[in-house]
Formats: structure tokens, sequence, C-alpha cells
């Protein structure tokens, strides 16, 4: 029963994180058809300001509560910026090729970002443990859980929600919707594409930063975080079906369900887990849970 | 006008060429040649299938697996003959690219990409926590052989240099003849437009699923020729960014020749090792530039520099 409940939590933790490491992915994706590799090095651009914006704060010696808000802005802001320049940059030459030669120009604008991540955090590693501890710790059942894994949770729901309604509530949410829908026809009803683009791109890129940043207090913060979590959003997307939020967070409770029950029960099979299950969904539905497969055209 | 085809020529001219320049080449030159002719023999793989429109992100899979097969060959089942343990690896990569060929050619785009990369991750996920065969940190590769003869380790790598020459021309040789056969005009064809291929009478997924089958035994052959020049195997070999590391060189060369991958694969090793000696912070950032520079302005590759130069056009 315990282990069950273990799973159940732990779980659910993990699918947290994973949505909101892919909200951003699956959205920008969803709008400009562009599967961003380099949303790895934004996760790592937002946990290193966070990280450091910690240090900071906490050795200036203000009110410990006030940190939440100053860490986790650092890394909206960050990953705004980061995104900005990218868009502007790099992207904007690139438009109107090939989806996959896409994610190569990710993927050339991900190396470019590790290195730069080096340049200015260096190689070693950051700690940021102070908000994680300050929450403290919960007992439940006789095992004890970290509050903020719960505010993890909290913090993925509510981006979940405002994503949601942003997008099927509000004219800007209704303005990009018909952008996913037919490219062609917006840019005919004189939607601003371009804009409408470098908006997705900014926003996508700081829930990016700011996965990274909530992450920054629950691990040590050091080079390479980008590769190995952009590979997991990938799964997770890819699962939902490519630029749906809502496929992104039940792809996110799959993974994370299946992950801690691997974890907890036959712990080889950790990462096997993972792909297995990205590999499974797409052999049933090739193009994801929740989109709907496109006639050919000839 | 029809031209005569100079490739063969030109091939067998450069295998001598580089038979000759491996008698006098210094040794980190050897090894990094036969590391690029490595790579050179995933990415023409990757040629293969890009040809038909298809990326994979994946070909890090049989890279790995031909990596593996001569690890296991040489040390578990005392096998060491070099010939056989390519033909092994070559055994190895045909069966599972068979079984997920099947699968795979039904996929296009993105998703073909995907899933290719789903299963190199589950392989790089399976090595990982296997213990026996060194987990993360993989395993060294035995002593090998040639016909029943057991070289020296000076002389060692300077046979696998040979012996990579010789498999590359003719690999090359071989896929340049395929690209101008049927089943390779039917690929260029699948890229164009797939339903007028169907209404042809052709099956595009058979098409794929051969195709597919020989990306994966060129690949393994290639992490094979890796795995004796560096004595080691790890699971890195199958990890997305082994995979992306191909995809980018075969970006870099182009698709529009059989030789431009094994020089995209020396450029981009050239490129790696200069720019990590002048800058171990940055050589990333350089390759990364290198990278958004090929695709901004030779979208064809460097291949297309030189065909532009043959037909007087740019």
């Amino acid at each position: 029963m315990d282990t069950i409940l273990v799973i159940l939590i732990d779980g659910i933790v993990y699918s947290s994180w994973l949505f909101i490491v892919s909200a951003g992915l699956t959205l920008v994706y969803g709008v400009m058809k562009i599967l961003n590799m380099a949303h790895g090095s934004l996760y790592a651009i937002g946990a290193y300001s966070a990280a450091s914006m910690v240090g900071l704060y906490f050795s200036a010696g203000y009110v410990p509560w006030g940190s939440y808000a100053v860490f986790l802005g650092a890394a909206v802001v960050a990953g705004a910026l980061a995104g900005l320049l990218i868009e502007r940059g790099v992207l904007r030459l690139m438009y109107g090729r090939d989806e996959v030669i896409m994610i190569l120009v990710t993927y050339g604008v991900l190396l470019i970002l590790e290195d730069v991540i080096k340049l200015i955090w260096g190689v070693d590693a950051y700690f940021a443990y102070q908000p994680y501890s300050l929450v403290g710790r919960t007992k439940l059942l006789g095992i004890t859980f970290a509050n903020y894994d719960f505010l993890l949770i909290a913090a993925a729901v509510s981006i979940g929600l405002l994503l949601w309604a942003g997008l099927n509530r509000t004219r800007q949410g209704k303005l990009l919707r018909s952008v996913i829908h037919d490219r062609e026809i917006s840019v005919a009803m004189g939607i601003n594409v371009k804009r409408t683009f470098l908006v997705t791109f900014i926003i996508g890129s700081s829930l990016g930063a700011l996965a990274g940043g909530l992450t920054a207090p629950a691990l040590s913060v050091v080079p390479g975080i980008g590769v190995e979590v952009i590979i997991l959003a990938f799964a997770v997307v890819v699962i939902g079906g490519l630029g749906s939020v809502g496929g992104a967070a039940v792809g996110a409770l799959m993974v994370g369900i299946c992950r801690a029950l691997a974890v907890h029960t036959f712990p080889q099979v950790e990462l096997f887990v993972i792909y297995g299950v990205m590999a499974m969904v797409l052999m049933v539905r090739p193009e994801g849970l929740f989109v709907t497969t496109t006639a050919r055209r000839i | 006008m029809h031209r005569a085809d100079k490739t063969p020529r030109n091939l067998c001219l450069a295998l001598v060429v580089l038979l000759a320049a491996g008698i006098i080449m210094p040794n980190w030159l050897t090894f990094l040649a036969t590391v690029s002719i490595a790579k050179g023999m995933v990415v023409v793989g990757l040629i293969v299938l890009m040809r038909t429109g298809l990326v994979s992100f994946g070909q890090g899979l049989y890279y790995c697996l031909g990596g593996y097969t001569v690890g296991i060959a040489g040390n578990y089942l005392g096998i060491t003959d070099v010939v056989g343990i390519l033909f092994l690896s070559v055994v190895v990569a045909g069966i599972v690219g068979a079984i997920l060929g099947l699968l795979l050619c039904r996929y296009r785009e993105i998703f073909f990409a995907m899933l290719t990369m789903a299963f190199s991750m589950i392989l790089y996920g399976v090595l990982v926590k296997s213990d026996n065969l060194g987990s993360t940190d993989g395993f060294n590769v035995a002593h090998v052989s040639l016909f029943g003869w057991v070289p020296s380790s000076d002389g060692v790598s300077i046979v696998i240099y040979s012996l990579a020459c010789m498999i590359a021309f003719l690999t090359a040789f071989f896929i340049h003849r395929y690209f101008q056969s049927g089943m390779g005009f039917a690929g260029d064809s699948i890229r164009e437009n797939e339903i007028r291929v169907e209404y042809l009478g052709i099956s595009p997924r058979r098409v794929i699923f051969y195709k597919y089958v020989l990306a994966a035994v060129v690949a393994a052959v290639g992490g094979s020729i890796t795995a004796l020049v560096a004595g080691h195997v790890d699971p890195e070999m199958a990890y997305w960014t082994t995979s992306g590391e191909f995809v980018f060189v075969a970006l870099l060369g182009g698709t529009g020749h059989v030789a431009a991958a094994f020089i995209g694969a020396f450029l981009f090793e050239l490129i790696r090792t200069v720019a990590f000696d002048l800058s171990p912070y940055t050589w990333q950032m350089i390759l990364g530039i290198t990278l958004l520079m090929v695709i901004l302005f030779l979208p064809k590759g460097l291949w297309s520099l030189i065909t532009a130069q043959r037909t007087g056009r740019g």
C-alpha cells in the first residue's frame, strides 16, 4: 500500500516537472512548427539564472520568503531575453524551411548556447537549496515528502490552467489558435503572423526557463543538464501529439507514472521505460495521442 | 549530353592516394582519418535515407550496435578476426534493421525522426543499466587479428586504417551505382511525390524498408571500425547527440554524392579537433555556428560547391 502511494506521489511530482518542461516546447511547435532543441538550453539558462540569483539573494540576507519571486522572475526574464535573441537573430532567417531542417537549426542554437552558458557561469556546479529546504517536509503515512515537490505540482497545474485559459478564453488566444489551424488563411485574414511567432517563441522560451528555475533548488546545476532534459521533453510531447498542450499533460502523466513504477519496482529499466512508452505510443498512434490524422495532399 | 561517369575512376584514385598516404601519415592523422571514414560510413547510410526525404535521428542505434558487437565478439565469444567481426556486425544490424524497418517504413518526416530517436535511446537506456557491459563507462575491446595474423599494437592502427579505406571504397562504389539504379531513383521520386510513385506501381514502403536496412548495415560497419580503432565502446554511441552529429555531417557534406559523406566527416572531425585545441570552452559554439552557416548559405552542403563549379553555374 505504502509503495503504491509512494509511486503515485513520485509519479505525479515527476509528471508535473515533465509537464512544465514540455509545455513551452509543444506550444512553440503548435504555432511555429518548430521542434525546438534549444529548449533544453533555455531550461539550463533558467536554472543557472535562478541558482545565481538565489545565491545573491541569500548572501544579502533579505527576507527568505521573498526569494521565490526573485529567482523565478530572474529565470523568466532570462528566458524571455534569450528567446527574443534566438527568434530575431536566427529563426527569423530560416522560416519556411523543412521541419526536419528546423530541428537542425535549433540543434545549432543548442550547441552555441551550451558554450555561452559555460562562458557566463563557468563549469562549476551551482547549488540553490535554500528555497527547497525553506518549505520543509511533510510526513504522510510514515513517509517523508519534500513540500517543494508539492509546490511543483501546484506550479504545473497553474501553468496548465493559465495556458488553457489564455488559448481558449482570450482574444489573443483565439488569434493564436487560428494560426495553429491554418497559417495561410490567418495571414489572409490580417493576422500579423510574424509577430505571433515572436510572441509565442518568447512565451515558450520563458516557460522553458521557468521550468529550469523551478528545478534549480531541487538539484545541483551543472553543465549538460539541458541536453538531458530536451530528450525527455521530446518523448512527452511526441506521446501527447506535437502541438497539443493537453496532450503534453497526458504524455507527462504517462511517462511520469511509468517511470516512478519502474524506479520503485525494477530500477534497471528506468530509462528504457520512458522511451519504451514513447515507441509503443508511436507504434499505435503514429502522430501521437491527441492529434487527428491529416489527409495526404497530392 | 551524356557524360561518362568519372566517379569510379575518381574513387579508385582516392583509394590509391589514401592507402599511400597511410604510410607517411603521423599517428594522430591516421586515427582522425579512420574515425572520419567510420563516421562517413554512417553518413552514407543517412544520405541514402535523406535522398528519400527521411531523416533518421537514430543512426546512433546501429553505430552503437556495431561497436558493441565488436566488443562482445572479442571479449565474450572469442572472435578476434577483423573480417569475422565485421561480418557479424553486418548480420546483427541487418536483423535489427529488418525488424525495425518493417515498422518504420510506415513513418515519414518528423515522426520518422522521432521514432528512430526513441529506438536509439532505448538501446542507450538498456546499455547504461547493464553492469556486465560496463554501464556508462563501456569496456575495452580485445586485441584483433587478421586471418590468423596478430599485428603489433603499433601496426594495428595502420591495418585498420587500410581496411577501413577499402571498405569505404567498396561501399562508395556500390552506393554510387545504387543511386543510379531503379531503386536509387525511386528514392528521389518518393521525396518529390510519394503518391505519384504509388501510381507508378512501386511500393514506397518496400523501397524505404530496403533503404533503411541498407543504412543500418553501413552504420554498423562504421561503428565496428570506430570500436576497432578506438579500442573502446560506451553507451554514448547510442545517445541522441551522436545521432545528431551524423545528421550534422550529412548536411555539411550534402546529399549530392556518396563521396560528400566522407569529405563531410573528415572536415567535421578536423573542425572539431582544431576548435577543441584552440578553445576548449567554445568548440561547440564553433560547430554550432558552422552548422547555421551551412544551412543558411549552402542548403545543399559543401558538395554543391563542386557541382556548381563543374556545370558553370553559381
